[in-house]
């Protein structure tokens, strides 16, 4: 605050009042604040700094060999740098175009990307997070569908998808049906069954599932469509690059979390939600998009455009109450897509599944674990059973600085493996895992 | 600089590379596991650039924007502080942004401490019992805090309490928000003050109403006198008060929304907490609530056992789960900074500093912009555009023009009580030079518009690009590069 006790004269003066408590006049006396605060007093920078050092060191750096909605992917140093210019990260949303062409330009080749990765016709800005991305699809998909009432959720999706879609659905008044798994994948002919029991808007489905399974759609686009319901996928981008996307599927929205575009790990976040829809259903998609056009000279330039759905014009008629959402990591993706390119995500991709395949071998080996799911085919992420404890594993794990599989519970783990593992902490990882 | 309008992808070049990876060092084929049906098909148009293309071409995209760092921002509604630099670089340490959400949470400790202590700082300057930072903005915050609200009465078998009351003042996401949580919107209409009119409130406290949303100093700028009045109403009709952070920057170190009898609160940390708004997001909405809700916040919770650690709790009467783990940490951190450098004395004066900078440009420009509302102001105040009408120089005209001197535009055409509004922020960490200059040009503007209002009607006439065809881009939406490309053929 630069204020010199002169400015402060200057100013009061001008305002004609005598001290700054004068400018609360009109606040009631009994609500003026005059304890003190409970939070320290102020630090210097160096105090700062080493107040957060302190915490940081209270924190254990792992080798991390879980995922369940959050993956160790290499971030390449260029993202870091970029994001830094401090035009990006202290800028306002867009709404003034003819100085925000640098925002808007990213958020248009961001909308370009994801199209691209999920074979839809159209992308958002961003969301919040992959979770809170799917529940917006539900409604999407029952603003669409009009009378309808009820969205199918195939219990191989996320839990934590399922848990934040489930309680979207339960204010909205949305039912959410959850559709029981067989054999760790989404049951055809139990959603043909919720389709014919009616009132279904739509189903959401997930590429790879909660188990790491890629699972095969065939007929499930078809099956909704009949029953005059939209589908939705909840894909992980990253793996876009190799696996058949959301609209070969014959989706009508993708969504899900980008996470995996090299966004690191940070204790949950910041990441990046991100939906993409068809043309037809452009304009029930909730969030701001970003449009080319011309400027007065003809030059190309880009806007925030088909704002007429949003909340600060729509207000309580609004397809969805987004208004700041994940812009800058919506930067940070599209500036490591760039980077990695074609060739570059596919590789993650191939460097992670073969890291995968090889620990899954490695502990069907020891004899103490076996595949949840025999022949169900995986990318980077799969399941194992096992009869080992699998607190004390972890904790001894964690005591060596390494993240184990998660935990699911009834002799389950889900180990993932990404670009970043190496042979050598796979290996490290199996010799820990039996001598606890 | 020269002019720079390429796509990255046009930068593209068959073989071209920006990255390197290990080699496969594990002897096993995945790929070849997965059956070719499950794989994509589709060409995958990706940019195919160097690591130098990709820094040039962000860099100079980052030359054509402007941010708090390139200048003023006057946004009303939108606290454009200054966002510190040290902030920036701690919220990047390794120590944190190798953590994962799922670790073990004694190997967490400190990331589960600093998300500790700042819920508990914010409960502190807000004055209210707890808080949660799981909300990713100020609208999910709200969504968030209306939850609460409904789990509330729903607990109390109280099912009949499906309204909210929104002031016609409010900002567009509290309508907006309260349809995402299932309520019906009533609006209580304004005085010509922008203050909700409490004989219009008062007959519509029946015990169908949930609760009302304010925002208080409203989006004019004026405290709301009579809030305890009406507090005193919303509760002995059983519903509960909401308080939209968006304006609290002026009462920060001054007023507690909990002291004001209100129930629930966001904040926005990327406005109040100094936070970087990061052209649209990552924000933060963390939610606070008195003793009374404090079960019904979402899961997970950090909580502080009796041997000191820190630990994740989830409980069943909470409303559920509002996000995948603890929402944006990332901001979080940057906001303790931010506390933590002011301190509990620095603290107090960063509202009464807000409410001053107002002040100050308000009673600088009504000799040439009509103030509707005459009076001491907040941290923002409401002009109905030039007083002198008979020039045909709008506010977006004015807007368009402060462009061209280097100044970002104020909030334009909101709150919708007024047809020209334009609504001044101006926050305290700018100085008296700043508003000086700000002031200058706004007086410069207001003799362009008598003189030569032509010019400002063009404005802006110096900016990279000019005024856009905004219609044409609603109209026929193309909104990737694919569908550009396509055009162009």
């Amino acid at each position: 605050m630069p204020h010199t006790e002169e400015d402060i004269r200057a100013m009061l003066e001008k305002i004609g009042v005598q001290t700054i408590d004068d400018l609360y006049g009109d606040v009631p006396e009994e609500v003026i604040y005059r304890e003190e605060y409970d939070i320290p007093s102020a630090m210097s920078e160096i105090e700062l700094r080493r107040h957060f050092k302190e915490l940081g060191d209270k924190n254990r750096q792992l080798t991390v060999f879980a995922g369940g909605g959050a993956y160790d992917h290499y971030s390449p140093s260029v993202i870091g740098h970029l994001l830094q210019r401090s035009e990006f990260y202290t800028a306002y949303t867009p709404y003034q175009p003819e100085i925000s062409q640098g925002t808007l330009q990213y958020i248009f080749e961001y909308q370009s990307i994801i199209a691209e990765l999920t074979g839809m016709e159209a992308s958002n800005a961003s969301m919040y997070d992959g979770a809170t991305a799917t529940a917006e699809a539900m409604f999407m998909m029952v603003a669409s569908t009009k009378k309808k009432n009820r969205v199918l959720i195939s219990d191989t999706v996320s839990e934590r998808v399922q848990a934040v879609v489930k309680t979207y659905g339960k204010f909205h008044g949305v039912a959410v049906t959850v559709v029981p798994e067989k054999d760790g994948v989404s049951d055809l002919d139990a959603i043909k069954k919720e389709l014919e029991a009616g009132d279904v808007a739509g189903i959401i489905v997930a590429t790879p599932n909660k188990y790491g399974i890629i699972e095969d759609y065939t007929g499930f686009a078809d099956a909704v469509h009949a029953a005059k319901g939209l589908m939705t996928v909840n894909a992980d981008p990253s793996t876009l690059a190799v696996l058949r996307t959301p609209a070969e599927w014959g989706a009508d929205i993708a969504c899900g979390d980008g996470q995996t575009l090299g966004m690191p790990l940070a204790f949950g976040g910041p990441y990046l939600g991100y939906m993409a829809t068809s043309k037809a259903n452009l304009r029930k998609m909730p969030g701001r998009v970003v449009g080319a056009t011309t400027d007065a000279d003809g030059k190309r330039a880009y806007v925030l455009t088909l704002q007429a759905r949003e909340q600060h014009i729509r207000r309580e008629k609004a397809t969805s109450n987004i208004c700041s959402n994940q812009s800058l990591m919506a930067l940070y993706a599209t500036i490591y897509v760039a980077l990695m390119g074609k060739e570059g995500l596919k590789e993650v991709n191939r460097l992670s599944c073969d890291g995968a395949h090889y620990l899954y071998n490695r502990l069907v080996e020891t004899g103490k674990f076996t595949p949840a799911f025999p022949g169900k085919p995986f990318l980077k992420e799969f399941v194992m059973k096992t009869d080992l404890d699998m607190k004390r594993v972890n904790a001894h794990l964690a005591e060596n600085g390494v993240m184990g599989g998660l935990d699911l519970g009834e002799g389950l783990v889900e180990f993932a493996v990404t670009e970043k593992r190496t042979r050598e902490e796979i290996d490290r990882l199996i010799t820990l895992m039996l001598e606890a | 600089m020269k002019y720079y309008d390429k796509l990255i992808f046009e930068l593209s070049r068959p073989g071209r590379k920006g990255y390197e990876l290990p080699a496969n060092a594990f002897g096993t084929d995945g790929a070849a596991e997965i059956p070719a049906d499950l794989k994509r098909t589709e060409p995958l148009d990706l940019p195919e650039v160097s690591e130098l293309d990709v820094v040039r071409h962000y860099t100079n995209l980052s030359n054509k924007n402007f941010g708090v760092d390139t200048g003023f921002y006057p946004l009303g509604s939108c606290t454009m502080k200054y966002n510190p630099k040290i902030n920036e670089e701690l919220s990047a340490m390794p120590e944190f942004a190798g953590v994962h959400p799922l670790q073990p949470a004694e190997t967490a400790q400190g990331a589960l401490e600093l998300y500790y202590n700042l819920q508990h700082a914010l409960s502190s300057l807000a004055g209210l019992e707890e808080f949660t930072l799981n909300p990713f903005a100020g609208a999910h915050g709200e969504l968030t805090g209306l939850m609460v609200m409904r789990s509330y009465h729903e607990s109390r078998g109280d099912h009949k309490r499906t309204k909210v009351i929104v002031p016609d003042s409010a900002h567009g996401t509290n309508p907006a928000s309260a349809m995402v949580a299932g309520l019906e919107v009533v609006t209580v209409k304004s005085r010509p003050n922008g203050s909700v009119d409490v004989e219009d409130l008062k007959p519509l406290l029946d015990d169908t109403v949930a609760g009302i949303m304010m925002t208080n100093p409203n989006t004019l700028g004026m405290f709301e006198t009579e809030i305890m009045e009406i507090a005193k109403l919303v509760h002995e009709a059983g519903g509960l008060l909401y308080y939209d952070g968006a304006n609290f920057n002026p009462l920060l170190g001054k007023v507690r929304p909990g002291d004001m009898g209100f129930d629930i609160m966001h904040i926005n940390l990327h406005k109040t907490f100094s936070t970087p708004h990061g052209g649209g997001g990552p924000g933060s909405g963390p939610v606070g609530v008195g003793k009374h809700l404090v079960q019904f916040l979402p899961n997970p919770r950090v909580r502080k056992g009796e041997d000191g650690k820190f630990f994740v709790d989830t409980d069943d009467r909470a409303l559920g789960t509002i996000s995948t783990f603890f929402g944006n940490f990332g901001v979080m951190m940057r906001a303790y900074a931010y506390i933590l450098t002011l301190g509990k004395e620095g603290i107090r004066q960063v509202g009464p500093l807000a409410t001053l900078n107002a002040n100050y440009i308000k009673e600088s420009l009504k000799d040439d912009y009509l103030l509707p509302i005459d009076g001491v102001c907040k941290h923002e105040f409401v002009f109905d555009g030039l007083k002198d009408k008979s020039t045909g120089v709008t506010t977006l005209n004015v807007a368009k023009r402060l462009l061209d001197y280097g100044f970002h535009a104020p909030t334009i055409y909101f709150p919708l009580l007024f047809h020209e509004s334009m609504m001044i922020e101006p926050t305290e960490t700018e100085s008296k030079e700043t508003l000086d200059e700000f002031i200058d040009v706004m007086h410069t503007v207001a003799r362009e518009a008598r003189e030569t209002p032509d010019e400002v009607k063009n404005a802006p006439l110096t900016t990279l690009v000019r005024k856009l065809d905004e219609t044409g881009a609603a109209k026929n939406p193309v909104l990737t590069y694919k569908a550009l490309k396509k055009n162009a053929q």
